[in-house]
């Protein structure tokens, strides 16, 4: 029991000071900007722990239910990087908001945790712990901003939709339970020899949970709404962090105790992948909010995600990843571009507001043009090598259907980032927006776009840590 | 040689680029600075270039130069070098972007320094995708290019210039995605993307044709070719005039030069078999596109049209698979960089003055601008293809080896010089001589010295390859020779089987 509590420090680390941060929170007045200071230390500390261990090895603990693996531990890298910059980069919005309050950070603090345990589940029942802590403190994030209508509708919308599939994720464990007698990730898969249509049920029924929640065309309905109405450093939380531990549970979900079913699923993940790239490219066009187009956007990018995982190969697992390792980065750039866009003490969020913003802001347009190039796959940038490893081992394995429509989805994308890149760059100018950034907001955004701009001088760094992520 | 040299004239205009990325956007002394900045890189890089082609063997069909370094780990390397076709098309970049850069610095007032970016960058990416020995690397440059030219038509150009620079962009992106398709299951077949091994292990016939067809869907696009070229008349009408400059005369030559590299030489029994296709759609460009050439208003367009019918000479030309016609070919398109950059110049000059590109508003500008008409005189006769230019010895070249092949194909194409010489006389004559009737023009300068600068060095080499092409014959020769007798040893090689 003590070895296995080793291996979990980071896990009892961030617990620890949840609480310790909530009483904190709770003795001290006004100390909201203590605790989000200190959760920024907490998630730092984190990442440090996690490095800690040896991760060329396998660790299955507590009873075979929770894994640490190469796998676990490079997403929870990822998800603490994510979660340390949505912190610093939306200290402003949030004293503009008046919503930096101790609960905000704590919050965060407490879906990460829930998503660590979600990446390093190898049960239903842990996984669905974690899971639903996840969830929990994000319905919580969504309305944050309480006195705004649309932060509330946000967060009711999500978690009546969220609510919905958890029910059916649940059902299907329980199916898969009952059909195979165990909850365990490892067992499920030795328990059957033949297609079982119990199995199929269950699988299915968790496949829908988790599409929801990577939010992947036909379960995709809530984004939207959801993003747009939380507040925008919420939304770059929703965008990057949640879908990071989601694509994890997909991969070992699919991967260990389903992988013999593969002509079962791998149907329902390129017509989840093919419907979102397509839908996520089309419906993008009309947007005038930003932060809806990033919804669509998200969508698309998360269809290109899982043409990766239909492949049924390591290669397809690893694409997958780097996929969503570089979708990361430019979101983030992104989202430090849309945390610029403030004028006395009012952020904009259209797309009109970025009228001619390269004649006032020269250098916040080229970032802005870097990250909507890459994110739109256009080479030398970073976003081009994401899709074209994802297309590499699509049509390696012959599935020369979904790379072509992916491809063709990728040049309709490029007209609505060409759109936002029109106006900034070809339309009329409009006032200036402030320029009183605070550090952690250059920082990110400075970062971000040197990793998109530059990816191409060492492409294969991030590739070789990655191929030590072998599933099967 | 160990000095990467060849990467070196591909970064050095990127560094410039972002040596001008951080001098302040004002009227300052950095603002003059970035200008002789540019100047000096571009410059510099065109010596570099010059000194490389007299460095550079011309007896050995071998690419030189060549640079391999390791970069996307036992996938693709960073593979570059250089045979006696592709340095042309790198002195054709490295002779014209300076030209362009001294034509902007001195008419383009509103957001200089990133409009000198853009061509730098453009300089480099151009420069790449001519040297590279890999398709993935290839592809990057091929598609990076886009991003630079897509803000220089959509910032610096025209009225409808949103419309033309989306219609740039996603035409080229559409056709190239199709090419990234082909050249991954080309790794996928034959374990490498590299163009020397693919040579030698040539691609298995029955995948030929598809691939043909997406690498042709890409370079169709771009060359382009009936009917998928209605993006390049918009593009270069809204551009401005380095823009244009830019795109008629490197951009579209990375096509033609794709169609020999690739088309030509990684797929002969596809392009053998595609050949009459070929034919039919250039045949069809230069007839048709030299006929709405003939009923353009905007001179812009018309010279639009006819980079469209000579770039269908260019692919007649290609895929007559004789020495004649591939010389000719390539011949043509530097020659056609030149000239056509030379007469886009020249509708730059007017339109400065006058701001129209209208044809019916000039005439008569013979009498006020005399050194003008001189010039204007050289690239018009050398666009028609008149003897003693540098453009008879590449059209003359191209059907001599297509009446080896076809005779009817070459009588046909042998009206589009007819049809060439009606509407480029046709536009000389209308603007230049007649009646001085729009009374605007009496204030009308004739030529400044930068524009004098421009247009002398353009002539010069379309001149002196017009009459002396022997420099340009003598490096391409072995590089053409080899390519041939690759493509016909394949070919019977599949005869055979």
């Amino acid at each position: 029991m003590m070895n296995n509590l080793n291996f979990v420090y980071p896990e009892i680390f961030i617990s620890i000071s949840i609480m310790f941060l909530l009483i904190l929170g709770v003795f001290k007045k006004n100390s909201s900007n203590l605790i989000y200071n200190l959760s920024i230390i907490t998630l730092i500390g984190t990442l440090v722990l996690t490095f800690n261990y040896p991760i060329n090895t396998d660790n299955i603990l507590f009873n075979e239910s929770y894994k640490i693996d190469y796998l676990s531990t490079f997403m929870k890298i990822l998800v603490f990087i994510g979660g340390i910059f949505t912190l610093i980069v939306s200290f402003k919005y949030l004293k503009i908001f008046k919503i930096l309050q101790i609960e905000y950070s704590i919050l965060i603090l407490t879906s990460i945790l829930g998503m660590m345990v979600m990446i390093s589940s190898n049960d239903l029942i842990v996984f669905y712990i974690g899971l639903e802590l996840q969830s929990l403190s994000l319905y919580v994030l969504a309305s944050f901003n309480r006195d705004q209508i649309k932060s509330s509708e946000a967060g009711l919308k999500y978690f009546v939709l969220s609510a919905l599939s958890s029910g059916l994720l649940l059902y299907g464990c329980s199916l898969i339970y009952g059909f195979s007698g165990t909850t365990n990730f490892d067992l499920i898969s030795d328990s059957f020899d033949k297609v079982e249509y119990g199995l199929t049920f269950g699988l299915v029924f968790i496949l829908v949970g988790l599409a929801f929640k990577i939010s992947a065309v036909p379960f995709h309905m809530w984004a939207p709404d959801v993003y747009e109405g939380s507040p925008t450093s919420v939304t770059l939380f929703f965008a990057i962090v949640p879908k990071l531990a989601a694509l994890t549970v997909f991969i070992r979900f699919l991967y260990v105790p389903f992988i013999n079913m593969i002509e079962q699923w791998q149907m329902i993940i390129i017509f989840l992948s093919i419907a979102s790239m397509v839908f996520g490219a089309i419906a993008a066009i009309g947007q005038t909010n930003l932060k809806r187009l990033v919804a669509y956007s998200s969508i698309g990018h998360m269809g290109y995600a899982l043409a990766g995982l239909s492949t049924g190969t390591n290669q397809g697992i690893q694409s997958s990843i780097i996929y969503i390792s570089i979708y990361l980065v430019m979101n983030l750039g992104l989202f430090s571009c849309l945390f610029m866009l403030k004028r006395n003490d009012k952020y904009y969020e259209n797309i009109e507001d970025l009228s001619g913003l390269s004649k006032n802001h020269p250098l916040l347009s080229l970032s802005f043009l870097i990250v909507l190039f890459s994110l739109a796959g256009i080479p030398p940038l970073a976003g081009f090598f994401a899709k074209f490893y994802i297309f590499k081992i699509v049509i390696e394995q012959s599935m020369y259907f979904l790379a072509i429509v992916g491809l063709l989805a990728t040049v309709i994308s490029a007209f609505y980032y060409l759109r936002i890149i029109k106006i900034i760059y070809f339309d009329k100018e409009k006032e200036k927006y402030d320029l009183d950034y605070n550090i952690g907001l250059k920082i990110s955004l400075v970062l971000s776009t040197l990793l998109v701009a530059f990816y191409f001088i060492a492409p294969s760094k991030l590739l070789e840590i990655i191929s030590n992520i072998v599933i099967i | 040689m160990n000095f990467p040299i060849l990467t070196s004239i591909i970064l050095l205009p990127s560094l410039g680029a972002l040596f001008l990325l951080f001098l302040k956007n004002d009227f300052s002394n950095d603002y003059k600075s970035s200008k002789y900045i540019s100047i000096f890189v571009t410059f510099l890089n065109f010596l570099i270039s010059l000194y490389i082609w007299y460095l550079f063997d011309t007896s050995n069909p071998d690419f030189q130069f060549v640079e391999e370094r390791e970069w996307l780990k036992g996938f693709v390397n960073y593979k570059i070098g250089i045979d006696g076709i592709s340095i042309l098309f790198i002195l054709l970049t490295t002779f014209i972007t300076p030209l362009c850069i001294i034509s902007v610095i001195n008419t383009t007032k509103e957001r200089l320094k990133e409009f000198l970016i853009a061509i730098l960058i453009m300089e480099s990416l151009m420069i790449g995708a001519f040297c590279s020995l890999d398709l993935v690397i290839f592809y990057l440059f091929f598609e990076g290019g886009l991003i630079p030219m897509f803000l220089i038509i959509g910032i610096w150009g025209g009225a409808r210039r949103v419309y033309s620079a989306f219609k740039f962009f996603l035409f080229t992106l559409f056709g190239s995605i199709l090419m990234l398709v082909a050249i991954i299951s080309i790794y996928w077949l034959n374990g490498t993307t590299d163009i020397v091994k693919l040579y030698e292990l040539s691609i298995d016939s029955k995948y030929q044709n598809l691939l043909w067809l997406a690498f042709f869907s890409s370079f169709a696009v771009k060359t382009p070719m009936w009917p998928v070229h209605t993006w390049l008349p918009d593009a270069h009408v809204e551009a401005p005039t380095a823009g244009s400059v830019l795109l008629a005369a490197i951009l579209l030559k990375m096509a033609g030069y794709g169609f020999i590299r690739f088309s030509i030489g990684l797929f002969p029994v596809a392009s053998d078999f595609f050949t009459p296709l070929i034919y039919i759609l250039s045949l069809i460009a230069i007839i048709y596109t030299s006929l709405v050439a003939l009923m353009q208003e905007d001179m812009k367009k018309l010279i639009a049209y006819s980079s469209v019918a000579h770039m269908g000479f260019v692919t007649l030309g290609i895929f007559t698979n004789t020495t004649h016609g591939l010389e000719g070919s390539i011949i043509q398109m530097i020659s056609h960089g030149l000239v056509s950059a030379a007469l886009f110049f020249c509708v730059g000059v007017v339109y400065d003055r006058v701001h129209s590109r209208i044809i019916s508003t000039y005439g008569g500008l013979v009498s006020m601008m005399p050194k003008y008409a001189v010039l204007f005189m050289i690239f018009t006769l050398a666009a028609v293809g008149l003897p003693g230019t540098s453009g008879f010895v590449g059209e003359f070249l191209i059907l001599l080896g297509t009446f080896h092949d076809n005779f009817l194909v070459a009588t046909i194409a042998s009206i589009g010089i007819i049809l060439a010489a009606a509407y480029m006389l046709w536009l000389y004559k209308r603007v230049i001589f007649g009646k001085l009737v729009n009374k605007e023009l009496l204030k009308i300068k004739d030529l400044k010295n930068f524009e004098l600068i421009i247009l002398i060095f353009l002539a010069i080499p379309t001149l002196l390859f017009g009459f002396y092409p022997e420099p340009l014959f003598n490096t391409i020769e072995s590089s053409i020779k080899s390519l041939l007798e690759m493509y016909n040893y394949n070919l019977s090689l599949n005869i055979n089987n």
